[in-house]
Formats: structure tokens, C-alpha cells, sequence
């Protein structure tokens, strides 16, 4: 404890491939039973099938896009203690380019999700017809194209700097990445904005938010550390990286997992109240669906599970450097974001009150697992730690005051 | 623990006031020879009135020396909590109570409203706390301490490392404790006085 030695050089770098088949061989098995499932439920209630599907997809694609924010603010601060676990944010970052093949059947369900997707619905609404020139099918796909497009090119940009430092240790590599970082912050933030706005708000096209973009992401960077701290703990009970993320680094995790739950709240909190004073009906309505029947229920029990008791939970120190206390909390936070996208999504559907379906349970392991699948491919192409980040023998020595 | 030690700001000015034996101070090399010797003091040998100064934060040397966790977290949420029901208190009597007036066809009373103030009084209670809590804990302001005394106590803030060991530790023995930091690697030591 007095010298700190670093420990993490006794860990391999290297994934081994006896693992990484075993673990791709579970990711598949996962796959192909939920998405098998999740195809029989268009067969069987089709609306059904789309907004279950498209809760899933956002749900999964905001873990990815926390990842690369994760990743940007990690380099603007100059960040050393994440450089132990960076290669996974970085590989979550980089599966972000399939998302485009899980947006084809949102796009295809257009019809059935999207209420301004009508021409003859538009005819009647003066509305939506003002608002023709932004939501319309045409533009909305190509949006979807210009949204990846942003988030392609940053985590690559990150993904491919730090895969080279791996090689020549260049600093310049690193420094390349801040660049990469700070334009990315601004226009990755813009594109999850519109992307919430286009795939979750529009669902009710008469109501806005300006604040729904950045609510939506921080949900996703909440769910984002959850998965991180998941991946990592899963890799530790393998016997990966044991010494390299330690309790410290934990610890650290745990923090992030506390103050983005209290963003979240703060956010979403925020676009409340404004609606709640102004009490304006175009803008309360969409408050009001959700105080429908059960789904007031499911309002004050997100109010509970999102906020309240993660925040008694995580506050102490023991919970956050207790992996066991802390893996709890990260499911149980993943499982609260989620009921969130649902209750964003669903009251389109069931107006009445909370109805959840099978297809809620298989849509978000076949999204998670079809995102698994390339990270895990894509994980074993480089060492799962940056070996060639001049950062790392800090990181290794990351100890908390 | 008085904020102002009137006793000792009184010894400074008196030039009569009997001197009395107080601790032994040593200083180390680096930082890294302070903290074995911390380590041996307090896990070895048993000193448990140990304290460290250095120029910068030392990893570690809370546990080498034994210092435990501040309680300062606990009495932050305590007042913190304090200030939040403060905020519902204020403006539930004063809005709904004292002086009820109906205003844009709100309620006199709800927590959409109350909770920004619920937030802000919560952060504001909780921030005062942990300053002053963290100087009260620490003794400070504190014009005098014992320690200064030591020749190169100034050196603490620039390239010393003292490790300061208190007369009212049980195993305290003012020439022992002395040749026991020497052999501990120690470049001095020396006894002080209050």
C-alpha cells in the first residue's frame, strides 16, 4: 500500500481467444432466440412490434453514444484514471455505425410509429403542416444517415488515434484526439439532440421540448456507465484486468453513475416544472398522457427508481467501492432507463395506461446483444487496454484521496 | 477543540509561562521515506497520536499513520437535509400559512415549485457545512502550534517532510521516540517544547 506498486503489470493485455469465443458463442445464442422472438411479434401485432422496437433501439443506442461522450470529456479534461477500461468505451463508441442497420426497421415502421408520416393526416392538421418541411419520410431518413455520419466519424477518429498509440506510443496521437474531441463534443451533442427529437419526440409531433435532447442523453450516459461498469466486473470475475481496474477506478465509476442520475433528475426535472408553471395546454398534454390510469404509477415510480433510491444508494463510499453493491446499482439503474424510454414511448400506443408486452423484454436483448456481437468482434482486433497511451502506468496507479 | 486556544496564544506572550514538554517532530527525506516511517510508527510499533506535514497530498499516508475518515460527510447530509426541509418549511407557511394569496391560479403549496428552493437551499447548507465544518474539524484558524516550534517547520510548505508525534500518545516516551525516528531514517529530530 505505501509503495504502490503497479500491480496492473501483471495483467495480460490480451484477450484470449479460448474467452472470446465462449463469450461470442453466449452473445449469438442470446441473439438469435430474442431476435427470432422479437421478428415473430411483428407476425403477430406489428404496431406492437415497432414501438417495442424502437424503445429498444434508442435504449441501445444511447448506451453507445454515452460511451462516446465518456470518451470526449475523458480527453477535454486531460483524464489519466480511465485509460484502464478506455478501450471498451471506445469499442462501445465504434459499434455506433451498425446502429444504421438496427435504424431499417424503425425507418420501414415509419407508418405505424409516426403520425406526421400521413399525408392525409397532414391535410387536416394545420400543425403538422407547418411542420411538413422538417418531418416528412424523405428528410427523416436522411437525417437518420447525417446523425450516424456525425457519430461515425468522432468515434472513429478517437477509436483509430488510440489503436495506433497501441503501436509507436506517439503522443501526438493523443493530442489528435482532444482536437477530434472538442468539435465532437458540440456537433455529437447536436446530432443526439435532433435524433431525439426526430426518433422519440415526433412520436407526438404536436408537442415540443427543447430540452428533450439533452434529456434523452443524459439517460443514455446514466445507462452508458452502468454498461461500462457491467462489461468491466464481468471481464474481473473472468479474471481479466484484476489489477488494473481496481476498487479505485470503481469507485470513480460509482461517482459518474452518482451525478449523472442527479443530471438526469435535474434535466428532466427542469422541463417539468416550466410546463408544470406555464401550464400552457400544447405543452402540458404531453405530461397529462402520462398521468393516464397506471401510467401515473409508472411516473412516480421512475421519480423513486431513477432518482430517489439511487441517490440514498450511491451517496455513501461503501456502495460505490463495493463491487457487489455497485453491480446492483448499475442493473438496477439500466433496467430504470429503460422503463424511462418506455414511458416516453409507449403512452403513443396505450394511451389508457401502463401495458407492457413480451416484445419489451426480447426487443432490448436483441438490440443489446446485436450491439455485443460487434463489440466483441471488434475487441479482439486490438489489446482490450491501451497499452500505448502514455497515461496508462497513471491510470494503473489511480488511487482515490 | 476550542477554535482559538486562548492557553497556548497566552504561552506565546508570557515569557514566565513554564515550558512543558509537547512531542517530538522529525523530517524525512522525501515522501516516500515519511510514509515507511509512519507505517512502522503506527502498524509496528503502536503510535496512534501520529500527524504527517508535507508540501503536497500524500497517497496513503492517512492509512500508514492511522488517521481515520473524517466524519465531515455525515454532518454534511445531516444539515444539508436540514436545508431542505428549511426550504418546504419557508415556503409552505409563508405561501400557504401566513400570508396565503392565490397567484397565476397556482396552489398556495406544491412541490413543483418548491423544489428548485428545496435544491438551492439544500446545496447552499451543504456547501457551508463543508467549509467551515472542515476548518472547525481541523482546529482552524489557529495562530499557533506546537509543531512550529521545529527548526524547519517552514520547510513543510516548500521541500520538508515532518512527522510529528504527540506527547498524549500512550506510547510516548520523549528520548525513545526520538532514537526510534532517527533509526527510522529520520535526517532530525527533535524534541518541542509548548
Amino acid at each position: 500500500m505505501a509503495a504502490h506498486p503497479h500491480h496492473g503489470e501483471t495483467d495480460s493485455f490480451e484477450l484470449d481467444a479460448g474467452l472470446w469465443a465462449k463469450v461470442r458463442n453466449i452473445i449469438l445464442f442470446c441473439f438469435l432466440i430474442s431476435a427470432t422472438a422479437t421478428a415473430a411479434g411483428y407476425f403477430l401485432d406489428a404496431k406492437q412490434f415497432f414501438h417495442s422496437y424502437l424503445a429498444a433501439f434508442m435504449w441501445g443506442t444511447r448506451i453507445l453514444l454515452g460511451a462516446l461522450f465518456f470518451l470526449m470529456a475523458g480527453y477535454l479534461a486531460g483524464a489519466a484514471w480511465n485509460v484502464t477500461f478506455r478501450r471498451f468505451s471506445e469499442t462501445m463508441a465504434m459499434t455506433i455505425p451498425y446502429g444504421l442497420i438496427l435504424f431499417i426497421p424503425v425507418a420501414l415502421g415509419i407508418h405505424e410509429l409516426y403520425h406526421w408520416s400521413h399525408p392525409e393526416a397532414v391535410a387536416h392538421d394545420k400543425v403538422l403542416q407547418g411542420k411538413a418541411a422538417w418531418l416528412n419520410t424523405n428528410f427523416f431518413i436522411l437525417r437518420a444517415g447525417i446523425y450516424f455520419a456525425v457519430w461515425t466519424f468522432f468515434a472513429w477518429g478517437i477509436y483509430r488515434n488510440s489503436t495506433a498509440m497501441d503501436q509507436d506510443k506517439d503522443i501526438r496521437h493523443m493530442h489528435s484526439s482532444s482536437r477530434f474531441a472538442a468539435p465532437g463534443m458540440l456537433l455529437v451533442f447536436l446530432a443526439t439532440s435532433f435524433a431525439a427529437f426526430d426518433w422519440l419526440m415526433s412520436l407526438d409531433p404536436h408537442w415540443f421540448s427543447t430540452m428533450y435532447g439533452i434529456y434523452i442523453y443524459a439517460g443514455g450516459g446514466l445507462a452508458s456507465m452502468c454498461a461500462l461498469v457491467l462489461i468491466s466486473l464481468a471481464f474481473r470475475r473472468a479474471g481479466v484486468l484484476k489489477n488494473s481496474i481496481t476498487e479505485e477506478h470503481y469507485h470513480d465509476l460509482g461517482k459518474w453513475m452518482f451525478a449523472i442520475t442527479v443530471f438526469w433528475t435535474y434535466v428532466s426535472f427542469s422541463q417539468y416544472m416550466l410546463y408544470w408553471y406555464a401550464n400552457i395546454p400544447e405543452e402540458t398534454i404531453w405530461f397529462k398522457h402520462r398521468f393516464v390510469g397506471s401510467w401515473l404509477h409508472v411516473s412516480k415510480w421512475l421519480v423513486f427508481a431513477h432518482f430517489v433510491f439511487p441517490l440514498f444508494f450511491l451517496i455513501t463510499r461503501k456502495t460505490k467501492r463495493n463491487l457487489g453493491t455497485l453491480a446492483f446499482m448499475a442493473v438496477w439503474l439500466l433496467v430504470a432507463d429503460y422503463l424511462d424510454i418506455h414511458w416516453n414511448v409507449m403512452p403513443t400506443l396505450h394511451p389508457k395506461g401502463f401495458a407492457p408486452h413480451w416484445l419489451d423484454v426480447t426487443a432490448p436483448v436483441a438490440v443489446a446483444s446485436f450491439y455485443g456481437f460487434f463489440f466483441w468482434n471488434r475487441l479482439k482486433n486490438h489489446a482490450i487496454v491501451p497499452v500505448g497511451d502514455v497515461r496508462l502506468h497513471q491510470a494503473l496507479a489511480h488511487h482515490n484521496l | 477543540m476550542a477554535l482559538l486556544e486562548m492557553d497556548g496564544l497566552k504561552r506565546i506572550f508570557d515569557p514566565n509561562a513554564p515550558k512543558e514538554l509537547w512531542g517530538v517532530v522529525a523530517e524525512f527525506e522525501d515522501e516516500q521515506a515519511l510514509l515507511n516511517a509512519g507505517e512502522a510508527m503506527h502498524h509496528k510499533h503502536g503510535y496512534t497520536k501520529l500527524d504527517a506535514l508535507t508540501p503536497f497530498p500524500v497517497h496513503g499516508m492517512e492509512a500508514a499513520i492511522g488517521i481515520p475518515r473524517s466524519i465531515l460527510g455525515y454532518i454534511v447530509i445531516c444539515i444539508g437535509l436540514t436545508g431542505t426541509i428549511t426550504a418546504v418549511l419557508l415556503q409552505w407557511w409563508t405561501g400557504a400559512v401566513d400570508y396565503p394569496l392565490v397567484i397565476a391560479g397556482k396552489p398556495l403549496f406544491a412541490f413543483e415549485f418548491a423544489m428548485p428552493i428545496m435544491f438551492e437551499l439544500s446545496v447552499l447548507f451543504s456547501a457551508f457545512t463543508c467549509v467551515f465544518g472542515m476548518l472547525a474539524l481541523n482546529g482552524l484558524p489557529k495562530f499557533f502550534h506546537p509543531a512550529m516550534q521545529f527548526p524547519k517547520f517552514a520547510r513543510a510548505t516548500d521541500d520538508g517532510f515532518l512527522l510529528v508525534v504527540e506527547k498524549s500518545d500512550p506510547k510516548f516516551s520523549a528520548v525513545e521516540t526520538r532514537q526510534l525516528l532517527m533509526s527510522l531514517g529520520a535526517t532530525s529530530a527533535e524534541i518541542v517544547e509548548d
